[in-house]
């Protein structure tokens, strides 16, 4: 689907890109985007080695074992093919915390932990697992307690009541996150042509 | 609201300061084992650059021709239809593909229409409930090297779409139109 979608953007992009006459434009986005990615990359290169560093004490230490015990309750339902104990739980767990948390920072580096421990659990390694996208599903559409950046935005633009949204927030991400776990279990039990179930647990 | 401000503060320190109590409770030489995780994060950024590359680079060519502006006029109707204000509708639709961008469009839309209109609400709630799904499904994916993705893009926007929806609703319903 990825390779549709990226073809997609690009081609539509290019066509409209002559047909508006805004061909300089794109070929400038298309340099300075390259060029954004790879600052993106060395951005991110220290807050993720701090939390990979971090994290490596933490499962030594035998803490995110401990955690992933703790939330598997909840965790079975949502992630049936995730073994008990395994670390991948207490690694998503700590990362829907920091996501709720707003802590961008440090929930990017988590979860990217947490995909390769659900990499790990998986068969066909070019293929996504159900327990995958519900994780990305999950964290796409997590409600932030305290959604600082809009706030702070708000406030700017001389809001009388910057944090009066809050609780819309609150309520529209619940909603949000109600019909992404939905869709997820449904379409994980709809979706042939991927595969089913191919390792133990459930 | 200040108790959740006071967790919010609090909580980085203090999931630093615990992971490394808990390592040093356990006899773990914290500073040896926290290195040799660290090399692992390299290893994990370099996964992720060719897949953002060709994600930003795409996302790039498509803001930058215009299509967003025909995407909008293509969907005006039925957004007016369940009741977005077409005002909003470009930040449902940007929200989506880029963090920046979005953010840029929502502070000259509580610039325009004054943070505590019922549009300016309605922009804050869709951006605050929101995710740049784009970029989260290119870093996580990226950095596992799935590529068969299946039909965790389409669930991510059901939920998308649900938060937009719900953002018009509660605002009406809480705010007034």
């Amino acid at each position: 689907m990825l390779n549709y979608i990226w073809m997609g953007m690009l081609v539509l992009g290019f066509a409209l890109g002559i047909i508006n006459g805004r061909i300089e434009q794109v070929t400038q986005a298309l340099i300075d985007s390259s060029k954004a990615a790879v600052e993106l990359c060395i951005g991110l290169l220290g807050i993720m080695c701090l939390w990979t560093g971090l994290m490596k004490i933490a499962e030594q230490s035998g803490m995110v074992e401990k955690i992933s015990s703790l939330a598997r309750p909840v965790m079975a339902v949502l992630f049936p093919g995730i073994p008990k104990n395994h670390p991948a739980i207490g690694s998503i767990m700590m990362n829907l915390v920091a996501n709720m948390l707003g802590l961008g920072n440090a929930a990017t580096p988590l979860g990217i932990k947490a995909m390769e421990e659900l990499q790990k659990l998986n068969a066909k390694k070019d293929t996504a697992t159900n327990e995958m996208s519900m994780f990305l599903v999950l964290n796409t559409s997590a409600i932030q307690l305290v959604p600082a950046t809009i706030i702070a935005v708000r406030s700017a633009k001389g809001s009388k009541n910057p944090a009066e949204v809050i609780v819309t927030i609150w309520g529209a991400s619940l909603f949000a996150a109600i019909v992404g776990i939905l869709s997820a279990k449904f379409m994980s039990k709809i979706w042939r042509n991927g595969r089913r179930k191919s390792y133990g647990g459930n | 609201m200040e108790v959740i401000k006071l967790i919010s503060d609090y909580a980085l320190p203090a999931i630093v300061l615990i992971i490394i109590l808990i390592g040093l409770l356990r006899d773990i030489k914290v500073y040896d084992v926290f290195v040799k995780g660290a090399k692992d994060g390299i290893v994990t950024i370099i996964k992720i650059l060719p897949s953002l590359v060709g994600l930003l680079v795409a996302i790039g060519v498509f803001r930058a021709s215009g299509a967003l502006d025909l995407l909008v006029y293509a969907l005006r109707p039925a957004a007016q239809l369940i009741g977005i204000p077409s005002e909003v509708l470009p930040l449902a639709l940007l929200r989506p593909i880029s963090g920046s961008a979005s953010l840029a469009l929502v502070t000259d839309i509580l610039g325009n229409y004054g943070p505590d209109s019922f549009i300016g609400r309605t922009a804050s709630t869709m951006m605050g409930s929101t995710e740049t799904i784009f970029y989260t499904l290119a870093v996580y994916f990226g950095a596992v090297g799935i590529k068969n993705i299946r039909y965790t893009l389409i669930a991510a926007l059901l939920a998308d779409v649900a938060s937009v929806i719900a953002s018009v609703f509660i605002c009406s319903l809480i705010f007034g139109r």
